[in-house]
């Protein structure tokens, strides 16, 4: 989730668009004129607080800043997780369902031999890889996302 | 010439440990050299401590003995390394905590969850020391013929003089020497064993053998899925809950680098397990009829190779499990005497000697009262590693990634999730293994226990809202966020420090 979806925990920034100058009446029927402005306005003016800030003073939006980091390193650990218990619990039951497997042979192993013996290991470091480059990824998106002044 | 390899081991722990009371003062321990330790040195340094006497004698065993499903075994030591990195790793390096009740009390603000999280780190420890000393025994006996007590009280004594010196605990140059000494000592004599295999006309195992023992999931143990899935999730699960190896952790300068570290000791762990399952394969074939298979890789040199270069290799593979004994002992020796001393005792100096005495005492009790009917080496560490599972893994797990854990909760969690895997622990050790069901389910407990502790401990956290610990928002902001950020972390520090 990130601030930007939860508008509601957002401290309200939004000012009233200010009622237009009423112009002397030309023509009785025509329409009433009124100046248009940004409702950003209003907020772009308003002194920021560094997020850091909000952080140390667990406001509203500082608990947003950080549950959105660690939703977002959760969901990374737990898809990781996920692909790791698929194929080290499906391991098993494949051997299970389909027996021929136990049979096959790769380049002269057996094929648990070869999975387990020797195969999954270069995937856990892979996999691993990935990961770190992913977490410092995340990690870097929230410095850049509280320092921005 | 084995014997003189124990004993240039043995000698060279002791005066490591004598000077390395000068040495540590200078490098300053965990504390400050720690923070110019690369990855690599680190990652050397913990796969120097959790290569054990189950990495390298009990893993070939238990493949000569059982077969394929014993595959698992390393790659599940291995493959919790990816858990820990991914659910654990950085947080626990940026809680600043140094041992495992240490999280508890800086997550949990509770002294009462810090207490129970201690004696599971000192029984956890216990039985996993208890191997060791046990492996020790049956190696000396082994090579010598001298009693099994012998090889374990010589382990003891010598990690025990080493702790209480103060030397070797915190080196991480020794420890990091320690990894490629095993290493090298199991893959130096693979060349030479798979040459002489070569030469002899590169056999295959027997058709008998290569129907049942060489298939997973045909032979060998009762229900053989049943335990493959609870070894998988012991030994996945199981990995961040160890004692020993959190101290490490503590070693890397930030979370960063904590994250680093694990992905180095994945890649050295991968390299050294490629070779145990060759040290099974090959016990398989030319000395299955070894007495007791957790000597495998000690026989297969003189018995493949012979002659002087035979028993060259046997003195080589017998100093790589000498300096497994040693490191893994002396990591686990100081971790369960800090917490004693800490935690149980008093505190001070005077309290971590009677705590290493304690420490090393209790199990080396154990490792000889139970000699009679002692398990595989692995399979007791794998016990050791259901407890952490059971325990420890959701402690971890919950306390970092979910805010409503509560005080209750958590303690709750650890006394039915450890409880029972101890009780299951204890029946299997003391009353040797069972038949049926009911032996599968106590011998591979973490199936059971595991889900049961996460489910008490979420349970009981949902019914007590009102013990979420107050500083829980600033703990999140210590565990999860960069140390670059100027952020307030709060001001709680380890005790142990």
């Amino acid at each position: 989730m990130s601030p930007i979806d939860q508008p509601d925990n957002l401290p309200d920034r939004r000012a009233e668009p200010r009622a237009g100058r009423r112009l002397p009446l030309v023509r009785p029927d025509a329409p009433r004129r009124v100046s248009v402005t940004s409702p950003r306005t209003a907020a772009a003016r308003r002194p920021r607080y560094p997020a850091t800030r909000e952080i140390d003073e667990q406001t509203h939006l500082g608990e947003v800043y950080m549950r959105s980091l660690v939703r977002t390193q959760f969901r990374l650990a737990i898809f990781v997780c996920t692909v790791l218990a698929c194929v080290v619990g499906g391991l098993p039951l494949l051997f299970l369902i389909v027996p021929e497997l136990r049979e096959v042979d790769v380049l002269g192993v057996p094929l648990a031999w070869a999975v387990l013996g020797g195969l999954i290991y270069p995937g856990f470091v892979a996999g691993a890889w990935l990961y770190v480059r992913h977490a410092e990824r995340n990690e870097r998106h929230f410095a850049d996302l509280v320092e921005r002044r | 010439m084995s014997l003189t390899a124990v004993l240039v081991v043995v000698v060279a722990a002791v005066l490591i440990g004598a000077f390395g009371i000068r040495v540590s003062r200078t490098t300053s321990d965990f504390y400050v050299a720690s923070r110019t330790v690369s990855p690599l040195w680190n990652a050397s340094a913990i796969g120097g401590e959790y290569l054990s006497a189950a990495s390298f004698l009990g893993v070939a065993g238990l493949i000569l003995s059982f077969g394929a499903d014993m595959l698992w075994l390393p790659v599940g030591w291995t493959g919790g390394y990816l858990v820990l990195l991914v659910l654990v790793s950085a947080p626990l390096r940026r809680s600043g905590a140094y041992t495992l009740p240490d999280f508890a009390e800086a997550r949990l603000e509770s002294m009462a969850v810090r207490r129970t999280a201690s004696v599971l780190v000192v029984l956890i420890g216990w039985l996993y020391l208890m191997p060791q000393f046990q492996s020790a025994g049956l190696v000396l006996r082994t090579i010598t013929g001298a009693p099994v007590w012998v090889g374990g009280l010589l382990v003891a004594v010598v990690v025990a003089v080493n702790v209480l010196s103060g030397g070797m605990r915190s080196i991480t140059f020794v420890q990091a020497f320690q990894y490629w000494l095993k290493l090298t000592a199991l893959a130096v004599p693979l060349v030479f064993l798979l040459m002489a295999w070569k030469a002899d006309g590169a056999p295959g195992l027997s058709a008998v053998d290569a129907a049942t023992w060489e298939t997973p999931l045909s032979g060998g143990k009762e229900y053989g899925l049943y335990s493959t899935y609870s070894l998988i999730l012991a030994t996945f699960l199981g990995t961040m809950g160890l004692p020993h190896v959190l101290v490490r952790f503590y070693t890397n300068p930030d979370g960063r680098a904590a994250r680093r570290t694990t992905l180095v000791v994945l890649t050295l762990l991968g390299a050294f397990y490629l070779l145990p399952a060759l040290y099974g394969w090959l016990g398989r074939l030319y000395v299955p009829d070894v007495a007791r298979a957790d000597t495998v890789v000690l026989s297969l040199p003189e018995r493949m190779v012979g002659g002087t270069l035979g028993d060259l290799l046997t003195a080589l593979v017998t100093a790589g499990a000498f300096a497994a004994f040693l490191s893994t002992s002396s990591g686990l020796t100081v971790s369960v005497a800090g917490v004693i001393a800490q935690d149980l005792l008093k505190g001070g100096v005077r309290s971590f000697r009677i705590a290493t005495l304690m420490a090393v005492v209790v199990p080396l009790a154990l490792a000889l009262a139970l000699w009679s009917r002692a398990l595989p080496v692995a399979d007791v560490v794998g016990l050791a590693f259901a407890v952490a599972a059971s325990s420890f893994c959701p402690l971890l797990v919950l306390g970092i990634w979910w805010r409503r854990l509560s005080t209750t909760g958590a303690l709750a969690g650890l006394f039915v999730g450890g409880g029972l895997a101890c009780g299951a622990v204890l029946v299997t050790i003391v009353g040797g293994p069972r038949e049926g069901v009911a032996g599968a389910l106590l011998a591979q407990p973490a199936a059971w226990t595991v889900p049961i502790a996460f489910t008490v401990m979420v349970s009981v956290s949902f019914l007590t809202p009102h013990r979420v610990p107050p500083g829980v928002a600033r703990t999140m902001v210590r565990l999860h966020t960069p140390e670059d950020l100027d952020l307030d972390r709060g001001d709680w520090r380890p005790r142990s420090s």
